[in-house]
């Protein structure tokens, strides 16, 4: 009887576990919101292709030097980049920021950012534009 | 590409062109001329080989102890001293001569030489090593193994190796370990028509020691003071057409 109770008490335990667990995996990951008024692509589009885009691009602006800020790097971390209560830029591959959360959820590993810088530079011109960079 | 892109936009472009050559001679120090002719490349535009990228170095003008353009550089590009000088990157490095005969000492910078016919490219088994169509002679990161046969093959020492993982790079020049990296003769700058930082550097400390620009442009500064002055490449039995020339060695 005792074993009967026990394992009951248990089962329920692991189900509601189990419960809590997709509940969790149904919110999916949360994204800070970004500045700038829209994407560069439908949303739908850039969750199925941004690393086709980066990747494309990045043979473009390095090999050809086309410059253009869309699908570029630099451009998404200028809009996907929140700035902490200092005022300051926090990094886009810092846990639940725009880059980090979703790929930890998908559980994808970026390499981007042993190289690429993870904040827009404060005061720098924006890709794409003319200005002193 | 290029000649058939927005025909209807030339004449803005051209008037354009002609306010920024205008802009940037006036904003120069008498006698220094930053920008001879600025190319007007739209952002969508690639590159093309109309277009040979070089430099021309007088060191007559070159101060001995002067590092201004080793600063810029590393400001630039985010090159930073750990005090670790054995492994730290140089982009540009300060080259002393002394004539054995007469004791003249010559300084002069030296930086990755952009080879008409790179031998770093030649030898690199994935192909990272390239050089792009208007001269200027780059790694591709993303598949740079970091093998390291490119710096072998350099007989300029130009190229360096990352050893340590960094932080805080500069978004206009991606840089990380494990990749080998030299000087880029700034192409996200030249690419907007500006100046290498080095050279703005040069001019700003009113040395006016390198002159960048175009070599296929006979009417640009570099192909008229190339024309005019003696100048040499360094190792030019190696027949690799340098993109950098020096005057006074």
């Amino acid at each position: 009887m005792t074993t009967h109770r026990t394992t009951a008490f248990l089962l329920s335990g692991s189900l509601f576990l189990g419960l809590a667990l997709t509940a969790n995996a149904l919110s999916g990951p949360k994204i800070p919101q970004a500045r700038g008024e829209k994407c560069v692509e439908p949303v739908e589009m850039m969750r199925r292709n941004h690393m086709e885009f980066l990747k494309h691009k990045r043979d473009a602006t390095m090999r050809w030097g086309i410059r253009t800020e869309k699908h570029s790097l630099v451009g998404c971390i200028e809009c996907h980049a929140a700035k902490g209560e200092d005022g300051k830029y926090i990094p886009v591959n810092d846990p639940d920021q725009a880059c980090r959360s979703c790929h930890d959820y998908t559980a994808v590993t970026m390499d981007c950012f042993s190289c690429h810088a993870t904040v827009p530079k404060e005061g720098a011109a924006p890709a794409g534009s003319k200005g002193d960079s | 590409m290029s000649t058939t892109k927005r025909p209807d936009n030339r004449g803005r472009r051209r008037f354009l062109t002609a306010a920024g050559g205008v802009t940037a001679v006036a904003t120069i120090a008498p006698g220094v001329r930053l920008i001879q002719r600025v190319l007007a490349k739209e952002d969508d535009q690639a590159v093309s080989s109309a277009v040979r990228w070089g430099m021309l170095i007088n060191t007559n003008k070159c101060a001995t102890g002067c590092n201004d353009c080793v600063t810029a550089c590393n400001s630039e590009h985010g090159l930073r001293d750990t005090g670790r000088p054995d492994t730290d990157p140089q982009w540009i490095r300060k080259v002393k001569l002394v004539d054995d005969q007469t004791g003249k000492e010559t300084s002069l910078p030296m930086m990755c030489q952009h080879c008409e016919k790179p031998p770093c490219a030649d030898v690199c088994p994935t192909g990272a090593s390239f050089r792009r169509t208007d001269g200027v002679v780059l790694v591709d990161k993303h598949i740079c193994i970091g093998c390291r046969y490119c710096m072998m093959a350099c007989p300029y020492k130009a190229r360096s190796f990352v050893h340590e993982t960094l932080t805080d790079q500069r978004p206009w020049s991606p840089r990380g370990k494990g990749t080998v990296e030299a000087c880029t003769f700034c192409v996200h700058r030249v690419d907007r028509g500006q100046q290498p930082a080095c050279v703005e550097a040069c001019a700003g400390a009113d040395h006016g020691a390198l002159v960048f620009g175009n070599l296929n442009d006979p009417k640009s500064e570099i192909s008229k003071r190339a024309k005019a002055v003696s100048s040499r490449q360094i190792r030019a039995d190696l027949d690799l057409n340098t993109g950098v020339r020096y005057e006074g060695v």
